[in-house]
């Protein structure tokens, strides 16, 4: 087909420009803009009759009306795909940014992706061990899950996710990382780029990289891009991906922003209605289909503004993920690493995935018991507010015991300290012998005489 | 004239010319995507489109198909999976070449090539008339009925098909006016099926679930929506019922929800088996999935397909309970077409039409007598998802309007995982006078008793805990110290039911009964010995009340629940000779 080009913007605003007399556009197609001897992408997001409403990715800041150059591709935004892409990185449009070169590949695809059938669909249930305690035992990771980190601004999340990208061992096939960074600050991409070298896991790292100083529209395709690549490597070339998406809220900042220049009517706190829809397209991307060999788990970070919860980015976001692990500003403060609200947090997919034959038999129980108990010890902890330490029961005095030791031994481990599910196990019987006997109703006699008499 | 596409805005398209009626179903672009008018003025018809319209340009052409937005009805849907507009996603799988939905799929909704063997139930000679069964198959777990089509009438038989193993494009009889009564109906979704009269909700849907069934309970034909912020037990509430609900038919709508959770359903129902039938509980359950990910266009249309369907099998003569999650994502669907249309909001966005939606919806529940005299239901369930789980937005206040059941889930509950994390406090329904008469004479005639006085224990002990938060639990007096306990066990022993539970997942009315009887009768005896002054401890001695709260798991059948109550007998028998003395 014929590739259109026309000369002359009739208004730019925001990222947007307008065009009059076109001919034969199609809605959502890439477009070129060429201004000043510099080249933007582009694409369509409304014709009528033959005007068109044209979003730039890089923006429209310099941009004159009449020399502005504008080209119709007749496709959608692509983006090449090859196995050659491992190690490499690339800018938020999937363009080289680490001065190698162009991928070589007639393999292209549309960064919008498709969705998934959820007739091909397979229900995803192997564990993931990440070496974490709190995460393994109580938000157990799922190869082929969704599970953001919700976290505030200051808050180690970074660390968080390098941690389990590096200690993540799955039991057979291997692991590859794609990193798309949205409106990342230079120096978390520094951090989390250097923590991967010397791991061996630093040449099947694939990253895309829109910065805080790049463009904003930019980052609605990013992790379209980045997914894309995740898609072909998980389901083309069979490898398990670990896609880790940093921040979500500049991306939805990003949208909120787009939205307002298209004079959309906003919902909640500005943002447009068709957020919920619009992060699903980015979410629901994760998963396992069948018949083919790899796996794309998610594991997107998002800084909850003012550390709400009920902010549009995470309450939206947890509507869609399979649970969320939440961080908690108050654990931080005491030193707790890595500071995870146990009680607010939650794996939904860990249920198929965690018991005999996935991890151990007591697993299930354990979990339980142990979310019994810390909810019981808020309880006690504010009664003891009031009434003072001295005048609670014996029994809640061991809660107490309990939850500081739970919090200190149990949460609480060393930035590369690589705990098994066995060990994780243990020493969360461990942290229950803190409390008397009777006191644990969700796990079986069995496996009191089991585990508690082993760690006592 | 061709209609020709003109306008592209998203999902939202405008043809100039063509001859269009409002809600009719057309065949848009290149592609042929399918979509339906929405709006005409003048010469320009305003489409919206079931798929993505990315490609799309201007001057591509629009056709229309004459017939309204439909559903085909007929042997074969048990055990599918749809998307919105009742495309089979087996067969769209295999139409996209892989697992990706590519769109401009058509497919027929049946099986066209299985056979079925029909038992006629007419010959020649004999008059029909609308909703009269004529014929029917075996499928599932059901015997599925043909039903004359509405509008035909006092129409003799002249001829029928001399063949007793049918597909669905068969004919089976042939009328004197040479209309075909098939093996399949079709009906606009946005019309609810005529019943021949309505009738009054007298006989509860039984669940299992302990909380729903002895606490506020739903009948068939009723209403239920079930709000909730992320993670507080919509969807594992709504699959429970699924599974566990004495309905004949379950629909189960995933209203931009997950793909997992789909797939969930897929895998797992073929491998339980309906307590009822001893078949697997797929045999009876027809899935509708628009997951978040899917067209948003097509979430606003799978609500009325999933519901067509119910009314369908209800007009056979049977109980459906349909299951939407989440009717929010259906609310915004709407919320996002009605911003492409440039029509004035309302409260946040929302079009000022969304509460009549809403409740046109659940009126089309309802315990009936059908066109062929026949007794049938359809009771709807519907999830909401409150953003930032605060039900006094729109969505919520509205359908609290139109449903007579409010189950609230509650973030705080499902933080300390007391699971289902329906508030007793909040939650609510408006079965419970129409029911009361079925429980006595089905279960036990003290069973709405009980329930109140459970009831008033909780309520009690809701102000108690304002208390203790305050001053601690020592300063209360035996008595209510005693309210406080027993409440306690109400909560852990009967409220809280884990879905996962191999015992406890389903529980039997009577059991629930036998269990509520326990611990009220339990609260009684202790009563009068709290008032003689006897040391709670005594009282309230530990593996008793261990054994109530573990008789859920433990007490496997209604003779195990038994045992615990005579041991609760012989316990108070011993601490009133211990009284004694
Ligand atoms: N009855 C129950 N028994 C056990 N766990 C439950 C129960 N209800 C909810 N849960 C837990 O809560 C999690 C979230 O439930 P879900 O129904 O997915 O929430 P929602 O649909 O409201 O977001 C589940 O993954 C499960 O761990
Ligand atoms: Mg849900």
């Amino acid at each position: 087909m014929a590739v259109k080009e026309y000369t002359g913007v009739k208004k730019a605003f925001g990222p947007l420009i307008v065009l009059e007399g076109v001919k034969g556009a199609a809605y959502d197609e890439l477009v070129e803009i060429e201004a000043n001897g510099k080249k933007r992408l582009g694409k369509v997001i409304t014709i009528d009759k033959d005007l068109v409403i044209i979003q730039i990715f890089e923006g429209t800041a310099q941009l004159s009306l009449p020399n502005t150059k504008v080209r119709f591709t007749g496709k959608p935004l692509e983006v090449k795909l090859s196995p050659d892409m491992l190690g490499r990185v690339f800018d938020g449009l999937g363009r080289p940014r680490d001065g190698l070169g162009e991928v070589v590949s007639s393999e292209k695809r549309d960064i919008n992706g498709l969705p998934i059938n959820p007739y091909s669909r397979v229900y995803p249930r192997n564990f993931i061990q990440t070496g974490i305690s709190t995460i393994d035992a109580l938000f157990t990771l799922i190869r082929g899950q969704k599970l953001p980190i919700f976290s505030g601004n200051g808050l180690p999340h970074n660390e968080l996710a390098v941690q389990i990208a590096r200690q993540s061992t799955i039991k057979e096939g291997e692991f590859v990382v794609v990193f798309a960074a949205i409106g990342l600050k230079n120096s978390d991409v520094r951090f989390i780029l250097s923590s991967f070298e010397g791991t061996g896991a630093s040449k099947n790292i694939i990253s895309f990289l829109n910065l805080a100083s790049d463009p904003v529209v930019e980052r609605i395709a990013t992790p379209r891009v980045a997914l894309t690549v995740a898609e072909y490597f998980a389901f083309d070339l069979g490898y398990h991906v670990l896609v880790i998406m940093s921040d979500i809220t500049n991306y939805c900042e990003a949208l909120r922003e787009l939205s307002n220049y298209r004079g959309e009517i906003p919902s909640r706190k500005g943002y447009p209605g068709y957020m919920y829809s619009d992060l699903a397209t980015i979410y629901e991307r994760a998963g396992i289909i069948e018949g083919k060999e790899g796996s794309l788990t998610q594991l997107p970070i998002l800084t909850m503004p003012n550390d709400d919860i009920t902010h549009p980015i995470p309450d939206l976001t947890g509507y869609i993920t399979e649970g969320q692990i939440v961080l908690s500003r108050d654990l931080h403060m005491r030193g707790i690493y890595p500071p995870i609200n146990v009680l607010s947090s939650l794996s939904r997919l860990m249920k198929d995935g965690i018991g005999e034959g996935y991890t151990r038999e007591d697993h299930p129980n354990v979990a339980s018991q142990l979310f019994a108990a810390y909810s019981r010890v808020q309880e006690v902890r504010s009664l003891a507010s009031i009434i003072g330490e001295e005048e609670l029961t014996d029994v809640d005095k061991a809660y107490l015991r309990f939850g500081e030791s739970f919090e200190r031994e149990f949460i609480k481990q060393d930035f590369s300290e690589d705990r098994s599910i066995e060990q994780t196990l243990d020493l969360a019987w461990k942290m229950l012998s803190y409390l008397p006997e009777e006191e644990l109703t969700r796990v079986s006699k069995e496996q009191i005489d089991k585990y508690l008499k082993k760690v006592k | 004239m061709e209609a020709k596409v003109v306008k592209i805005n998203g999902p939202v398209v405008v043809a100039e010319g063509g001859n269009f009626v409002i809600n009719e179903m057309v065949r848009v672009g290149n592609l042929k995507l399918i979509g339906e008018v929405i709006g005409l003025d003048d010469d320009f018809a305003t489409i919206q489109v079931y798929e993505e319209t990315s490609g799309m340009k201007v001057g591509e052409p629009v056709e229309g198909t004459g017939n309204l937005l439909s559903v085909v009805l007929g042997p074969g849907m048990i055990g599918s999976i749809y998307d919105g507009i009742q495309r089979p996603l087996k067969f769209v799988e295999k139409l996209s070449g892989g697992p990706f939905i590519q769109k401009g799929i058509e497919t027929f909704p049946l099986n066209t090539h299985k056979r079925w063997k029909v038992e006629f139930l007419l010959e020649a000679g004999d008059t029909v008339n609308e909703g009269q069964i004529y014929a029917q198959v075996k499928e599932g777990a059901i015997v599925h009925k043909l039903m004359v089509p509405c509008g035909v009438n006092n129409k003799k038989i002249v001829e029928r098909i001399d063949k007793s193993e049918l597909t669905v494009k068969d004919y089976v009889y042939i009328l004197e006016d040479g209309t075909k009564l098939g093996m399949y109906q079709t009906w606009p979704v946005r019309i609810p099926r005529p019943v021949k009269k309505r009738l009054p909700e007298s006989v509860p849907l039984i669940t299992g679930q302990r909380v729903i069934d002895t606490f506020f309970p739903i009948a068939k034909g009723g209403t239920a929506a079930i709000p909730g912020g992320f993670g507080t037990g919509k969807t594992m509430l709504q699959h429970q019922l699924a599974k566990w609900a004495d309905a004949d038919i379950i629909v189960y709508i995933g209203c931009g929800e997950r793909g997992n959770e789909m797939t969930e359903v897929l895998t797992e129902f073929p491998k339980l088996q309906d307590p009822r039938t001893g078949k697997p509980l797929m045999e009876r359950t027809i899935l509708i999935a628009n997951t978040s990910n899917m067209p948003v266009s097509a979430r606003e249309a799978s609500i009325y397909t999933g519901i067509t369907i119910a009314e369908y099998f209800r007009d056979m003569g049977y109980n459906v309970a349909i299951m939407a999650d989440s009717t929010s994502r259906w609310a915004e669907a709407l919320r996002e077409l009605s911003g492409r249309l440039e029509e004035i909001p309302a409260e946040e966005g929302y079009p000022a039409y969304l509460a009549s939606r809403i409740a046109q919806f659940y009126e089309r529940a309802g315990y009936a007598e059908t066109l062929s005299g026949k007794r049938g239901s359809v009771t709807v369930i519907g999830a909401v998802s409150p953003p930032g789980g605060d039900f006094s937005e729109p969505v919520t206040t509205h359908t609290k309007r139109f449903v007579r059941c409010f189950w609230a889930l509650d973030r705080e509950l499902a933080y300390s995982r007391h699971y289902p994390a329906i508030n007793w406090n909040t939650s609510y329904s408006g079965f419970i006078q129409d029911l009361r008469a079925w429980y006595g004479e089905n279960v036990d005639e003290k069973f709405p008793e009980y329930r109140d006085k459970a009831m008033s224990i909780l309520e009690e002990d809701g102000k108690l805990q304002s208390i203790i938060n305050i001053m601690g639990e020592d300063v209360l007096p035996d008595s209510q110290k005693l309210v406080v306990r027993i409440a306690k066990m109400i909560k852990v022993g009967i409220l809280q039911q884990n879905a996962y539970s191999a015992v406890d997942s389903y529980c039997p009315l009577k059991k629930q009964f036998l269990m509520l009887k326990t611990v009220m009768d339990f609260y009684e005896k202790a009563k009068e010995f709290v008032e003689k002054k006897v040391a709670m401890s005594v009282i309230l001695k530990e593996d008793i009340v261990s054994k109530i709260m573990r008789m859920k798991e433990e007490a496997k059948t209604e003779e195990d629940i038994m045992e615990v109550y005579r041991l609760v007998q012989d316990h108070f028998k011993s601490v009133e000779e211990k009284y004694r003395e």
